[in-house]
Formats: structure tokens, sequence, C-alpha cells
């Protein structure tokens, strides 16, 4: 292999020998689709007939005059069919499996929303489908499970290690290493060897060119910050993008699950407490022990919960490009119940990580400023956590009811 | 501690390369058995025990595998071992310290097997030597590819060990004689894809294969992944110089005892 996929120190391959000739045809392929401009009109062509490019973008009237402080708008990526930008990536990577000649696709998947959107790019395209899912996360998603079974994906629950997105991860390329002959492996995220944090980030840099287009025609001006959360770092990567070059803060939060001083987070590049490691084929941060064993984290939010975090994200946070931040489970759950109280919107747990921080800083700039948080999903897929988190009695009565219909 | 008692130098292995201890057993036997365990699994007292079985049973050479959090290229057998072990509190040094403690009681060789992380946090070249000091021959790391291994190499030459370098029936001749140049001690074949402990199949495509692996080195191949009874030692005989049996082992340990190992092991001659 020729390029390697390193941003500063961070990314490369680091994959068993007997994949090195399917990152090869991958690269191959995914080189030839880039210089390809049939390509990007066909990937464009999909995403505004099958899913719903351009999404809008929302000013949030209310929560501006709440905080008082910035103009706040909202890039609805939760309005991609399925809900989440997770689509962005995945039916570009349902292209190049076309081109390929490829007729089955796995994928890994944390919330459940890029295992959704990999089943349904399947079902589309006519490729079986095999989903990896923790356990722990399978427990708190479950109308995702079942709707990727629905969609005619088999969804393979991962009990091995802790259980969750690191472990489906694991598994899925366990299953590569044995069926690549036939088999693409859809990974979700801005992680993994190269060539997949380049080509995740390709595919999600609609949502920054879209954004940037859209604030600039309606405010004639850049926004001061843009907001987005980060698990592996997809959707911050593709919103990011459009505003590299511009003199744009950029701020990505983490989960910081029950508090950065509890050890119960997912705060790889916000605390102190990860360091830079080889794990799950790429160099990055991880969260890890001092022999280079991988920690168990934690977040209200199964697609954030996850050890490593992009390369590409890594190395700008090196460069002091993009600033990171993390927000605890109770403030994410706070800043959810507000924007659906004062917008009527939805996001996903996930998602609401970037409203919390944004909510903090709001306040603090002028209306001059203006602020864009990247929605990356809808939170529907979260009922059975929020409802937890309220302890909502009319809710708990229901499944009790529903558990007595379906008898012992 | 004699070898078989046919070879007289005692502890001859110690001022042996190891591929000249390959080719000096080859003289007596067709094939050579290697084996595989994950140090501390499932307790370091039970390893030893397990070691001592295998090396007084007739095995030539084994891997000692430091686990790690993410074995991305074991399957479910190796997988949960290394979970265990890691449950169990084993740590790095520990396993040094252990391959130090194993190497010293027993007269074969041995390798290490982790994944690059393990290097690479306690700091690669640190780790080359510590791995020197202890007596290891040589080290497989199968998340290493040379691409990105340039220190480990390095360090690997500096201190005299074997960088075991794999092969595998996705792996084109050109990219053979490629990863032949960064190889001593022998080469380790794949015999298929998928993970460590699935089925293999001895066939034509796999004697095609290993024609092919023989062609791109000069180096003893050992053939590994899925090999399970004596049938697939006989087929070897004269394709492959190594037979390595890793979860076939570990199998018979967890269901019959480590006693049954040594069963199991003479059964294979």
């Amino acid at each position: 292999m020729n390029s390697r996929g390193y941003y500063g120190e961070f990314g490369g391959a680091f994959i068993p020998e007997i994949l090195i000739s399917t990152f090869e045809e991958l690269v191959d392929e995914f080189e030839k689709a880039k210089a390809d401009p049939a390509f990007w009109q066909k990937y464009m062509h999909i995403m505004s007939t099958y899913s719903c490019r351009p999404t809008p973008l929302t000013f949030a009237e209310n929560l501006t005059s709440l905080f008082g402080g910035a103009r706040i708008y909202i890039k609805r990526e939760d309005l991609n069919h399925t809900g989440a930008h997770k689509a962005n990536n995945v039916m570009g990577q349902g292209l190049l499996v076309k081109r390929m000649g490829k007729t089955r696709v796995i994928a890994e998947t944390g919330a459940g929303q890029h295992g959704v959107a990999t089943a349904t790019m399947a079902a589309r395209f006519g490729f079986r489908c095999t989903i990896y899912m923790g356990e722990v996360d399978i427990e708190r998603q479950r109308p995702n499970v079942f709707w990727m079974e629905r969609l005619g994906a088999q969804v393979i629950p991962v009990r091995d290690g802790t259980r969750t997105l690191k472990d489906a991860i694991n598994e899925a390329f366990r299953d590569w290493v044995t069926n690549m002959h036939d088999t693409h492996y859809v990974l979700g995220t801005a992680c993994g060897p190269h060539p997949f944090p380049e080509m995740v980030s390709y595919f999600q840099s609609i949502i920054g060119e879209e954004a940037r287009g859209q604030i600039i025609e309606r405010e004639g001006k850049l926004p001061s910050r843009v907001y987005a959360c980060v698990g592996g770092g997809s959707n911050a990567l593709g919103v990011f993008s459009g505003f590299l070059d511009d003199p744009v803060q950029l701020v990505a939060v983490e989960a910081g699950g029950k508090g950065l001083n509890t050890g119960r987070h997912a705060a790889r590049l916000s605390s102190k407490d990860a360091s830079v490691g080889v794990a799950q084929g790429y160099k990055t941060y991880f969260l890890q022990d001092s022999d280079g064993q991988m920690k168990k984290t934690h977040s209200v939010a199964a697609g954030l919960d996850y050890v490593g975090v992009s390369p590409i994200l890594a190395s700008l946070w090196q460069e002091g490009r993009v600033r990171f931040e993390s927000v605890m489970d109770s403030e994410v759950l706070d800043a959810f119940s507000l924007t659906l109280k004062k917008e009527g919107l939805v996001p996903a747990l996930e998602s609401a990580h970037a409203f919390a921080q944004a909510f903090k800083e709001a306040p603090h700039l002028s209306s001059d400023d203006i602020i864009l948080i990247n929605q990356s999903g809808r939170g529907d897929k979260d009922i059975f956590t929020v409802a937890d988190a309220y302890n909502d009695a009319q809710w708990q009565d229901f499944i009790r009811q529903k558990a007595r219909d379906y008898g012992p | 501690m004699m070898h078989n008692g046919k070879i007289s130098s005692d502890k001859r292995h110690e001022i042996m390369a190891l591929e000249s201890y390959i080719r000096a057993v080859l003289k007596e036997k067709d094939i050579l058995l290697m084996t595989h365990l994950i140090i501390g699994y499932p307790s370091f007292e039970e390893c030893f025990r397990l070691i001592d079985v295998m090396v007084g049973a007739g095995v030539d050479l084994m891997e000692l595998q430091i686990p790690f959090s993410e074995p991305i290229a074991d399957g479910p057998v190796i997988l949960r071992a290394n979970h265990m072990a890691l449950e169990n509190g084993v740590t790095v040094q520990g396993c040094l310290d252990f391959a130090r403690s194993v190497i010293r009681a027993f007269d074969i060789p041995f390798l290490l097997m982790t994944y690059y992380n393990i290097p690479f946090t306690y700091n690669t070249s640190a780790f080359v030597s510590a791995m020197a000091k202890t007596g290891l021959k040589g080290a497989i790391i199968p998340d290493l590819p040379p691409e990105e291994g340039h220190d480990y190499l390095e360090a690997m030459q500096k201190e005299g060990l074997d960088p075991i370098v794999i092969f595998s029936p996705t792996t084109s001749y050109e990219r053979m004689k490629y990863l032949d140049s960064f190889a001593r001690g022998f080469i380790y074949c794949v015999a298929r894809r998928g993970v460590t402990g699935g089925d293999t199949i001895l066939s034509e495509k796999l004697i095609f294969y290993l024609g092919l692996c023989r062609k791109a080195s000069n180096l003893p191949l050992a053939l590994g992944f899925g090999l399970k009874e004596k049938a697939d030692m006989v087929f070897l005989k004269g394709k492959a110089d190594i037979a390595v049996m890793g979860t076939q082992t570990i199998r018979t340990m967890e269901k019959e005892g480590i006693a049954a190992v040594g069963e199991f092991i003479r059964r294979l001659r």
C-alpha cells in the first residue's frame, strides 16, 4: 500500500495480512470514485431523491431569545431518511459496494442508527446484511434492533468485552476476515484503518458544504462557532469540514458521562484520561490503562460510548483547530428537554451533547454572533432511556400493561 | 532439561538461532509442532503446568500470548481466554516475568505473540529489549504490517530477535517476496481466511498455496489456523516445516484438563 492515511501522527492501517488485499481494493475503488465526477452526481441524486438532502437549517428563535446571546441555528441531519447523518455515509459506501461487485454488507452499530441506515441501504440495493451490536446497546436501543430485523438484516448480539460499540467493531472485523470475497464492511464512523476515516468524512462533508451555503444565504456571514457531538467523529467532521478554512471556532463535544473525575465517561480529548495507542486498526487517543488495555466507557448515549476518536479529529485537536469539551449525562437530559419544549425538536441524546455545550456558551456571545449546532439525529430511538431518566410513571404503567398483554 | 532425549547438548537453542534450531529438529522429525497459550489463562500456575506437559509431550516451539483487550485476529476461544486473563488482573510486566521463568525452566524456544498496542504502549524499543533480556526468540504481531512496523523491525534487528512475518492465502506472490525481505526465523502461513480456531480444509488449494509460500521464501514455513488432529500433521509433512496447534490445545485443556493436553499432543505424532 502506498498511501497509509496519516493525519499528523494519527491514523494508519494496522491490519492483519489477510485483509491487506481487501483494503488495497477498497482504496483503489474509492480513489477511482473520487476522480469520477459522475460518482458524486449519482451520490447527490440518491441523497436528494431517496433521503432528504439538502437538509434544512432551522433558526431556533425561542432558544435564541431565551439565552439572549448568539443567534442559534440548527442543521437538521435528523431529517435524513432513517433519522440521522449516518445515511450520508452508508448510501455512499453502498454505491462503492456496487462498483466493487460485492453482494453482502456488514456493519457495527452502537446507538443502532448506523445499523438501521445500513440495513435500509442493503434493502434498497439488494445486499444481504449482518449487523453486529453489543448486548448492552441492544438492551438500550431495542426499537432500532426491531427495525433492522424488519428491514431484513440479521442482528448479532456481541457478548464479549464491554459488549458495546468497540466490541461490535471487533466482531465485524472477524466476520470480514472470513468473508471479504463477497462482503464489504460499512464502517459507520471516521475511525478504523485507512481509508475509512477519509472515506466516511468524504461522504459526511455534504453536511458542512450545505450548512456553510445555507448560513451565508440566510445571514450573509459565517457563524462564530459550530458545535457537534463526537463519538467516533463522523457527524463532527461532516459539519466541520465546511468551515475548516474559515475563521470559525469548531467545538467538538464528548460524553462526560457521570463526570470526568468519576472515570465513567467517554471523553478522549477533553479529559486527561486518554493516551495514544493502536487498536481497531488505527492510531489515535484511546481511553486505555497504562498497559494499553482498553477501559470501560460510559455515556447515556450509546453512540458516544466509544474508547477511540477519529484520527482526523485527534490531529485537528492537536493543531488547535478544534476545541474539545465534554458535558455530563444530566446536562444532556436538561438540554434535550429544553430543546423539545422550546423548539419542538427532538434531538438524539448523542446530538443533545452538542446542544448542551452550545447552551452553556450562547449567553456569553453577542447578538451579532451566530452559532450553528449539528443535530446529527433524532431522539425517537431514545424513548426507553429518556422515559427512565424522567422516571415517567405513565410510561411504566404502559410497559407493564403491554407485558401483561404478551402473557408470561 | 533434555529435549526428547535425542540431542545431547543441553539448552541447545540458547546458542542457536531460531532458524538453525528448526532445521536441526527437521533432521530428526518430519515436522515440528508449535503450540500457543495465553499467559495468565486460566492462571499463571496452570500455564506453567500446561507448558510442562506440552514440552514433555514433545512440543518443539511455543507462542506465549500477552493478552490484549481487543484481539482482532482471534476467534472465540482465544478471545475469551484473553478477556479472562485480563479479568484475572494479568499485567504486561507479569507476562514478561512469567516468560522469563518459563524460558529458564524449559529447553525449547519461546516466541511472543501479542497485538501492537502492547509493545507500543510499553515503548516499542524498550519492549523489544525486555523481550531480549527475557530470552524470547522472536515475536508475532498480527496487526502490524511491515509498512507500519518500522520502529519494531529496527528494534528487533538491533536485539537479534526474529520478527515472524505472516503470509495469507490472499497475499500476492509479489507481496510475499516483499514480506520475506523483513522475515527471520520462519514464515507463519495462515491456512485460510477467518480467525483462529475455525475449521481448515486440507486441500489441493492449500498445497498450491504452500508451494507459493515456499517459492517466495527460503525460511522454514509454519502452517497455522484450524489444525486439529493427526491427519492434519500427516497431510502437512513435507509441505510445511511447523504445524501450529493453537486453539485445539486450549479447547482440550478447557474440556479435559491439563493432563489431557499431553495425551492429545502425543496422539498427533
